[in-house]
């Protein structure tokens, strides 16, 4: 949660609350319900890091507020982040590494661990597809979020059907 | 949404191997005596059952197996899939199964029929009354109007022109279609053009709606419109068996089948995750 955070607080200083409602709002559906006492840990993390500061605004009919903003640390982090290219969800594949050494050690057929994986992959894609019937077409961040999954789990049914024609 | 075609589809199919239907009786000759003797084995409740079904193609003295002794099996109402690397036969099968090429050998079983057997003419009748075919693309006849295309089968199989009509009528406007009645085929985008195919192969209610890769050459939104209707189909009791490379279109069936080689490699309920309470973010995570 550290980043969103961050890209957050670049746009303007807020307090911990305004930053859970505005992950809900940005992201919609997609991002997972953020727990305020989590956000509120992130930011102390992120202000020991040097990255926010923040101070008490006095309120008159409730408790202060402690507003947090962005430090140039926190800024030149951030633009490291937003620049450096993000890893695809597979460049590491546990279900590859199985698929190799399972069948060495004799622990299982390979053409029975494919079909598993492509039975669990074809499970998730229906689990996906529902989700996709059932999210608000409104809702782009969730809607996008779905369709990268889904085309995700196409590519690896596909890749799935090269492993077969390499290995049967 | 109504539910005339998909309904009647389903309350017909109900009915199961009670009624015999026309046109599977082939055209009496010996062979076909001597191989599809109705009632000659259990038909159990399977609406389509295949055993050790061969396809051979034979090309200047070279054969190349194309099928090697398929059993597959597809109950009354059931939607499955077959998937598989290009070239594992699964289009072969398809029209194998529609009765478009002859199998090599093995058996084919439909509504308790036994129907591999049957020559040129008796498979066009049965295609005309209980199998609707749906190609990658299209197939339709360029020179006649989308109203004419949906009529024409119906019109085939003995139905009178008001009736035929009347149910062109219906089709298009479930489909979406009804202001493309008098449009040529060529006028309509891909998507338009494939659900005008899918209204014709279900023009008939036929037991059994076969499917090359309708959503083969579509985009996202089109592909998504094709889905909506098989899936309404099947809901409606509708029986499919489709050949698809689209794991999206796959994951709607019950069943998916997993050809190689062409043999089957996998044969497998679609077992979904269960759902959770919190939707899209219990299911993907985003990362950061």
């Amino acid at each position: 949660m550290r980043q969103p955070l961050l890209a957050l607080l670049a746009k303007e200083p807020a307090h911990g609350y305004e930053l859970k409602l505005a992950l809900e709002q940005t992201f919609g559906q997609a991002y997972p319900s953020p727990n305020i006492g989590q956000v509120y840990v992130t930011l102390k993390r992120l202000e020991q890091d040097g990255l926010v500061r923040s101070q008490d605004v006095e309120q008159t009919t409730r408790p202060n507020k402690r507003v947090y903003e962005l430090t140039p640390a926190g800024r030149e982090a951030l633009s490291a982040w937003v620049d450096e290219p993000s890893d695809g969800p597979r460049i590491r594949d546990e279900f590859f590494i199985k698929l190799i050494l399972a069948p060495m050690a004799g622990l299982a057929d390979r053409m029975a661990l494919m079909n598993k994986q492509r039975r669990h992959y074809l499970g998730l894609m229906r689990r996906l597809t529902e989700l996709l019937t059932d999210t608000d077409p409104a809702d782009t961040p969730a809607r996008l979020l779905i369709e990268g999954a889904v085309l995700h789990l196409q590519a690896d049914l596909d890749w799935l059907e090269r492993c077969q024609e390499e290995f049967v | 949404m109504s539910r005339h075609w998909l309904g009647e589809s389903g309350a017909r199919q109900a009915r199961g191997d009670g009624f015999v239907p026309r046109g599977v009786r082939g055209d009496g000759s010996p062979r076909e005596m001597e191989r599809g003797v109705p009632g000659s084995r259990p038909s159990g409740p399977a609406l389509l059952r295949t055993c050790g079904l061969v396809k051979t193609y034979r090309t200047d003295g070279v054969t190349v197996p194309a099928v090697r002794g398929v059993d597959i099996e597809l109950g009354v109402g059931e939607f499955v899939a077959i998937m598989g690397p290009s070239g594992s036969g699964k289009s072969t099968l398809l029209h194998v199964l529609a009765g478009l090429e002859p199998a090599t050998s093995g058996e084919i079983w439909l509504r308790g029929q036994r129907v591999d057997g049957l020559s040129t003419a008796g498979w066009a009748v049965l295609r005309r009354r209980h199998i609707g075919f749906v190609f990658q693309f299209f197939n339709l006849l360029s020179n006649m109007t989308v109203a004419d295309n949906v009529e024409l089968p119906a019109l085939l199989a003995g139905t009178t022109a008001r009736q035929a009509r009347k149910r062109r009528e219906e089709l298009l406007a479930e489909l979406g279609l009804a202001d493309k009645a008098n449009a040529a085929p060529a006028r309509l985008s891909g998507g338009e053009q494939q659900r005008v195919a899918l209204a014709r192969a279900l023009a008939n209610e036929p037991s059994l709606l076969l499917a090359d890769e309708p959503t083969g050459n579509l985009d996202s939104s089109n592909t998504r419109d094709v889905l909506r209707l098989l899936r309404r189909a099947h809901a409606g009791g509708q029986a499919i068996l489709m050949v698809t490379h689209d794991a999206r279109v796959a994951s709607l069936a019950d069943r998916v089948i997993n050809l190689f080689d062409g043999m089957v490699a996998d044969d497998a309920k679609i077992v979904p995750i269960p759902r959770s309470v919190n939707g899209v973010a219990d299911v993907l995570e985003l990362r950061g």
